[in-house]
């Protein structure tokens, strides 16, 4: 291609890359090290390792960390067992559908079901039980978190399953192997690049979570995603979410390079 | 094949049961007379009408929909463009850097984004309300619509356009005959993607939005804050339906399309 002339459609996408990626990074950080009146300091940041906002960033890893465990469980199987159907693909779209649903719709469907009078009260009931307050709780908050990755938990270890030649598992039961010695020796190994693109698309969004803490899990959970949403809109200290989204874009950066992958996978 | 056995099927029911059952438990209740999502007292549809009557929640669709369009458009034309300039880049090193930085508002988290665009707008000084909402939701799409066209440039045989110039075509006839009819199925994939993500779209909407302007993802969240409104429920199943028709459309288009290319080869 001519150079000259095919340079030319880059101008508004450097442009973009400019304004919104080199721009908002530079501006999150420069914030970062203002305080509520403007001026330059490092309070931010030797707030931040305070026992308050690093118990908040443990207990944040830890949900996050639960969060992907159990998509993980429920979502592997699903995605194996998919693979052995007929019609896959449009089982596999089926699995797609509620994720498309708006996320907030689907956070809201909780606030009947786990609600005092909702249907799993009504259950538990049945069994001669007292209803139990589930709103508001660190179950529910896992649960529906849990409930809205699992899709983009499955697609990308569905096709890598899909994409795993059979003859690979034959040849290990050939050699005598067990079922599980070829799941864990052949099977996982070869599909550890879904694995770990799941758990890119699940432990970065549930670290910084905040519409499904507020409306699931009250207060009781806070995350470093409701945090930054608390000083930015009600705290109004920029400083000091900027502080806490640095520490995030760390957390994400050192996510990614765990989870690295030898071939480029996608995003779902 | 091997049948599947009958826990592995009671396991996926189990799943598609769990996955299915909040929406439809927000449909069921969205033809409650009651006011409630516990008690069914009788079949409705107030509640749909009661969507179509206030004006409020409708122009709230209007400017998602507009937003969404609109974003998905611009976010096009500019990914598109971003891509065949990224193909023409022969520098690698150059190249992995952009490619890299594409990637940022991708896998960035939400909140992040959102915080950062707040504090952007509020610099340049444009003022928050329909402005910002479109330019964040053109500028979280451009990366996707990236995405989706490159693969299809890169699969692109050199010579043709090689051929199109030996043929006398000029740089524009180049681009508007050979390049882009060879690479619509990305762009209109790249669309369609900006599209989702944008009707999709909270977190970074509810940073950059102000009191004036609102989408129908920001608009339910403050809705199933002050508590159950049956309105939502009506929402969810206009929603679902949409949604659903969306898929089977696609799904046989796709059948379509690929029905098609296989009567093509033979």
């Amino acid at each position: 291609m001519n150079s000259k002339a095919a340079k030319t459609p880059l101008i508004p996408y450097l442009f973009w890359i400019l304004l919104f990626v080199i721009a908002p990074i530079a501006l999150i950080l420069y914030y970062s090290l203002l305080d509520l009146n403007g001026n330059f300091t490092l309070a931010n940041y030797v707030k931040f390792f305070t026992p308050v906002y690093l118990k908040m960033t443990l207990s944040s890893f830890w949900y996050a960390f639960l969060i992907t465990v159990f998509t993980l469980i429920f979502a592997y199987p699903t995605a194996y067992l998919l693979t052995k159907t007929k019609h896959k693909k449009l089982w596999l779209m089926l699995i797609i559908i509620p994720s498309w649903i708006n996320l907030l719709l689907k956070t809201y469907a909780f606030i009947g079901i786990f609600g005092l009078y909702g249907p799993i009260n009504a259950l538990i009931e049945v069994f001669g039980f007292n209803p139990k307050q589930i709103l508001f709780t660190d179950f529910s908050f896992v649960f529906v978190s849990v409930y809205i990755f699992i899709p983009f938990m499955i697609i990308p270890i569905f096709n890598s399953l899909d994409k795993m030649n059979p003859s690979l598992v034959f040849a290990a039961r050939d050699l005598g192997a067990s079922a599980w010695t070829t799941f864990r020796r052949v099977v996982f190994p070869l599909t550890i690049d879904g694995v770990k693109a799941g758990i890119q698309v699940t432990f970065i969004p549930a670290l910084s979570l905040f519409m499904i803490t507020r409306l699931i899990a009250g207060n009781q959970v806070i995350t470093l995603g409701t945090a930054i949403e608390q000083q930015f809109l009600v705290s109004q200290n920029w400083g000091m979410g900027s502080t806490i989204a640095v520490f995030l874009i760390v957390f994400m950066v050192l996510t990614m390079l765990v989870t690295k992958q030898n071939s480029k996978g996608g995003r779902a | 094949m091997k049948k599947l056995s009958a826990t592995s099927k009671a396991y996926l029911v189990f799943v598609f049961a769990v996955l299915y059952a909040p929406i439809l438990y927000l449909i069921f209740y969205s033809f409650n007379s009651g006011g409630n999502m516990n008690n069914f007292e009788s079949f409705t549809l107030e509640h749909y009408q009661a969507v179509f009557e206030d004006s409020r929640l409708i122009v709230i669709l209007i400017n998602t929909v507009i937003v969404a369009l609109l974003s998905g458009l611009i976010a096009t034309v500019i990914g598109t463009l971003g891509a065949i300039g990224i193909v023409s880049i022969k520098d690698k090193k150059m190249r992995n850097t952009i490619l890299s930085l594409n990637n940022v508002l991708i896998v960035s988290p939400d909140v992040v984004i959102g915080a950062s665009f707040l504090i952007l707008f509020t610099m340049i000084g444009v003022k928050l309300g329909f402005a910002s909402v479109l330019v964040s939701h053109v500028a979280f799409s451009v990366p996707i619509v990236v995405l989706m066209v490159l693969p299809k440039l890169l699969e692109m045989n050199t010579s043709l356009i090689d051929a199109a110039r030996d043929l006398g075509a000029t740089k524009r006839d180049i681009l508007t005959r050979v390049i882009l009819p060879y690479i619509s199925p990305g762009i209109f994939a790249g669309f369609f993607m900006a599209l989702t993500y944008s009707l999709d779209d909270f977190a970074v909407t509810f940073f950059v939005t102000g009191n004036g302007f609102s989408t129908l993802s920001v608009e339910i969240y403050s809705m199933a804050r002050a508590g159950i409104s049956l309105t939502v429920n009506a929402i969810s199943g206009l929603v679902f339906a949409i949604t659903v028709l969306v898929v089977i459309g696609y799904y046989f288009i796709n059948q379509k399309a690929k029905s098609a290319t296989s009567e093509g080869q033979r």
